[in-house]
C-alpha cells in the first residue's frame, strides 16, 4: 500500500523515531550479547577495570587459557557445581505445574466463563485480589504446617504452592479466553445428547487450544522465573535453577569464581530466548487478552 | 449452568487457592498476633564450700507442656506491630520529640527498617510505573511506523528484558553496571570520579534499582500499547488529518484518548508488580542502600532463626498496602457491577 502525501513523514522526524528505536533496541538487547559474549571470557575480562576492550578481545583470556574463548565457566558450573540437576529440577516443577494449573484453570474458567450467577463476579473479584498479594507474604504461613507434616524442601510442595499461587491469573486468562468461544458451541452440543463435561471435553477444549497454549505458556514462565516461594521451600539439594543462582552468588563470590554465575544466567536465558522466538505471537496476545477488555 | 455442574467444575482450582492462598493468610494473620512461648526457666540454688551460686537452667517438661497446650504461642495482640521492627510507634513518638526540625525527624523516621524499606518501595512503585508507562508509549508508537519486518524482529528484542526472569535480568544489568562493568566505568569516566562506585553511592543505587524497573516493565506496556494501536479508528485519524491536525496533535487527541482504558490497565498491573520489588534488591545486592518491604519479609524468613512472627507481621502490612493500592480498582469495579444489576 502507498502512502499517502499526509502520511509521509519530515526527514526530521525519520530520523528522530530511528534514533530512539536504536537506544531502545540497544538497551533492549545489547546487556544481554554482552553477558552472553563475556561468558566466555575469564572474570579479568569480564569485569575489564584495566582496559574495556579487554571485555571484547579477551587478552586475559588468552593469556591463561591460549585462546580468546573459554568455556571455563561453563565447565565450572555444570560438571563441578553440579548446574545439570538444578535445570533438570527446573523443568520437572514447570513440567507439572504447567500440567496441573492449565487441568485446574480450565475446568475452573470454563465454569464461569458459562454461569451467569452472582457469585461468578465475586470469585472474580476474590481472584484478582490473591493475584494481587504478593507470593512472598504467604510463605510464613506455609512453613510451619509442611514441618510439621515434614513436607518442606521437596519438589512436590513447591510444585503445589507453584499452582496454586498461579490459579489466580489462569483463571483470569482463562476466563476471557473461554468468553470468546460463543455460548451456542456447547449449548449446541449438549442438545444432541453430551453431558456438561463431554461438551466441554469434547467440543469446547479443542477450538480453545490456542486460548491453552497461551496460558500455559504464562503458568512456565512463572513458574520457571519465581525466587522467592521456590526459594524459600526448596531444600539446597532439591534447588531450582533460580534460587542455585542466588546461592552461587553466596558462595562462588568469596571464591573468585563470578564466571560460575555468569555461566548458569546465561544458561538460563537460553530456554527463555527459544521460548520467546518460537511463541512470540502467543506471548503478545496473552499479554493483550486482559487488556482488550479494557 | 446450575449450581451443582459449577460446583464439580470449580472445585479443584477452588480448593487449591482456599488450600494455599486462603488458609496461609489466616495463618500469617494469627501468626502476627502470637509469639513462640518463651522457655520455663527454674532457678536454683547450689551451696558449696565456696558459697552459693544461683544457676537457671530451662525445664524442659513444663516448656514442651505449655508448648502442647498452647500451640499458637503467646497472644501479644498488636504488641508486633509497633515494635521497633515494624510500625515503631514508640521510636517515632521519641523521634518527634526530640528532633527540633522536619528534617531531622524524617532522618531519623527512615532509620527504621520498616520505614527506611516503605520508603523505598513507594518510591520504586511510583517512579518506576509512570516512566514505564511513557517509554512503552513512546516504543509502541515508533515500532507501529516501522516497515513490517522490522516490527516482528523489534517486538522479539523489546519482550526480552521483561521475559527474562528478574534475578537473572537484574544481574545482568547489575554486572554491567557495577563499579567493575562496562556501563559503570563509563559512568565514572564521565563523572570524572574514578571511585565513583554503586556499592557505596545511596542514589546511584537507588537510580540503578529504578532503571532496572523501567528496562524490564517497559516492555510490558510497549506490546499492550502496540496492540492497541491496531485498534485506533482509521476513520477518526482521517478527518483529523483533513482537519489539519499535526501529526503531534493527532497523537494527543485521537489516539492518547482511545488508549486511555489501556493505559489504566497497565498502571493497575504495574503498580501491584512494582510494589513488590524484591529481586533486583538481591541481584543488585542493594540492602545497604535500599530494601522493600518484601526483602524485609525474605530476610525475617531466611537463615538460622527463622523469625515466623516478625515476618507474618510484615506480610500482613503488606497485604494491607496493596488492599490500598488496589481499592480504587475494586471500588470501581463493584460500581459497575452494581449499575449492570
Amino acid at each position: 500500500m502507498a502512502q499517502s502525501v499526509a502520511e509521509r513523514k519530515s526527514l526530521g522526524l525519520r530520523i528522530t523515531l530511528t534514533v530512539f528505536l536504536v537506544i531502545w533496541f540497544m538497551a533492549a538487547a545489547f546487556p544481554f550479547a554482552w553477558t552472553v559474549w563475556g561468558s566466555f571470557k575469564v572474570e579479568l575480562d569480564f569485569f575489564s577495570i584495566a582496559d574495556w576492550t579487554n571485555a571484547i578481545f579477551g587478552r586475559n583470556t588468552q593469556d591463561v587459557h591460549g585462546s580468546s574463548v573459554t568455556g571455563a565457566g561453563y565447565y565450572g558450573a555444570w560438571v563441578e557445581e553440579g548446574f545439570g540437576r538444578n535445570v533438570m529440577n527446573t523443568f520437572i516443577v514447570c513440567f507439572f505445574v504447567v500440567c496441573t494449573s492449565l487441568t485446574l484453570g480450565t475446568l475452573g474458567g470454563y465454569a464461569l466463563s458459562r454461569s451467569g450467577n452472582n457469585y461468578v463476579f465475586w470469585l472474580l473479584i476474590i481472584a484478582l485480589i490473591f493475584r494481587a498479594m504478593p507470593p512472598i507474604t504467604l510463605v510464613s504461613g506455609y512453613l510451619p504446617p509442611f514441618f510439621q507434616y515434614n513436607v518442606w524442601g521437596i519438589l512436590p510442595t513447591a510444585i503445589i504452592v507453584l499452582v496454586a499461587i498461579n490459579q489466580p491469573f489462569t483463571l483470569w486468562m482463562l476466563h476471557s479466553f473461554f468468553m470468546k468461544i460463543p455460548k451456542d458451541l456447547d449449548e449446541a452440543a449438549m442438545v444432541d445428547g453430551c453431558t456438561r463435561f463431554q461438551a466441554f471435553r469434547h467440543v469446547i477444549i479443542p477450538v480453545m487450544w490456542p486460548g491453552v497454549i497461551t496460558t500455559g505458556l504464562f503458568s512456565f514462565l512463572l513458574a520457571y522465573n519465581d525466587f522467592a516461594v521456590t526459594t524459600m521451600l526448596l531444600s539446597a539439594d532439591n534447588r531450582t535453577m533460580v534460587p542455585e543462582i542466588a546461592a552461587f552468588l553466596g558462595t562462588t563470590q568469596t571464591e573468585g569464581n563470578v564466571m560460575f554465575a555468569v555461566a548458569a544466567v546465561v544458561s538460563a536465558t537460553v530456554p527463555l530466548f527459544i521460548l520467546v522466538m518460537f511463541f512470540q505471537r502467543q506471548i503478545v496476545s496473552g499479554l493483550t487478552a486482559g487488556a482488550v477488555k479494557g | 449452568m446450575r449450581h451443582r455442574t459449577f460446583f464439580w467444575f470449580f472445585l479443584p482450582t477452588g480448593l487449591a487457592m482456599l488450600l494455599f492462598i486462603a488458609l496461609p493468610i489466616i495463618s500469617v494473620v494469627m501468626q502476627s498476633l502470637f509469639t513462640p512461648h518463651e522457655a520455663v526457666l527454674i532457678a536454683s540454688e547450689n551451696c558449696g564450700p565456696f558459697g552459693c551460686t544461683v544457676s537457671t537452667t530451662v525445664d524442659q517438661e513444663a516448656t514442651a507442656q505449655i508448648r502442647a497446650d498452647k500451640p499458637m504461642g503467646r497472644f501479644v495482640g498488636l504488641d508486633i506491630y509497633l515494635d521497633r521492627g515494624h510500625l515503631a510507634t514508640q521510636e517515632i513518638a521519641a523521634a518527634w520529640a526530640s528532633a527540633d526540625s522536619m528534617g531531622a525527624f524524617f532522618s531519623e523516621v527512615f532509620n527504621l527498617p520498616f520505614y527506611r524499606a516503605l520508603t523505598f518501595t513507594l518510591t520504586y512503585t511510583f517512579v518506576v510505573t509512570p516512566l514505564l508507562i511513557m517509554l512503552g508509549f513512546a516504543v509502541a508508537v515508533a515500532v507501529n511506523s516501522l516497515h513490517r519486518r522490522l516490527k516482528g524482529l523489534m517486538i522479539f528484542f523489546s519482550l526480552l528484558p521483561m521475559i527474562v526472569t528478574p534475578l537473572v535480568g537484574s544481574l545482568i544489568l547489575f554486572w554491567m553496571i557495577d563499579s567493575r562493568g562496562v556501563l559503570g566505568q563509563f559512568i565514572s569516566y564521565l563523572a570524572a570520579d574514578p571511585s565513583l562506585s554503586l556499592k557505596a553511592s545511596t542514589p546511584l543505587m537507588w537510580m540503578s534499582l529504578i532503571v532496572y524497573g523501567i528496562w524490564s516493565s517497559a516492555p510490558f506496556a510497549f506490546v499492550v500499547f502496540y496492540a492497541g494501536l491496531q485498534t485506533v479508528p482509521k476513520d477518526t485519524l482521517e478527518s483529523a488529518m483533513i482537519d489539519g491536525a499535526t501529526r503531534w496533535e493527532q497523537i494527543r487527541y485521537v489516539v492518547i484518548p482511545h488508549l486511555m482504558p489501556l493505559v489504566t490497565f497497565v498502571a493497575l498491573i504495574q503498580l501491584m508488580d512494582n510494589f513488590r520489588v524484591f529481586e533486583p534488591i538481591i541481584g543488585f545486592s542493594a540492602e545497604a542502600h535500599a530494601t522493600s518491604l518484601s526483602w524485609i519479609i525474605f530476610n525475617d524468613l531466611g537463615g538460622e532463626t527463622r523469625q515466623l512472627s516478625a515476618a507474618a507481621t510484615t506480610s500482613v502490612l503488606t497485604i494491607i498496602g496493596v488492599a490500598i493500592l488496589l481499592s480504587p480498582v475494586l471500588y470501581r469495579t463493584w460500581r459497575d457491577f452494581r449499575g449492570k444489576t
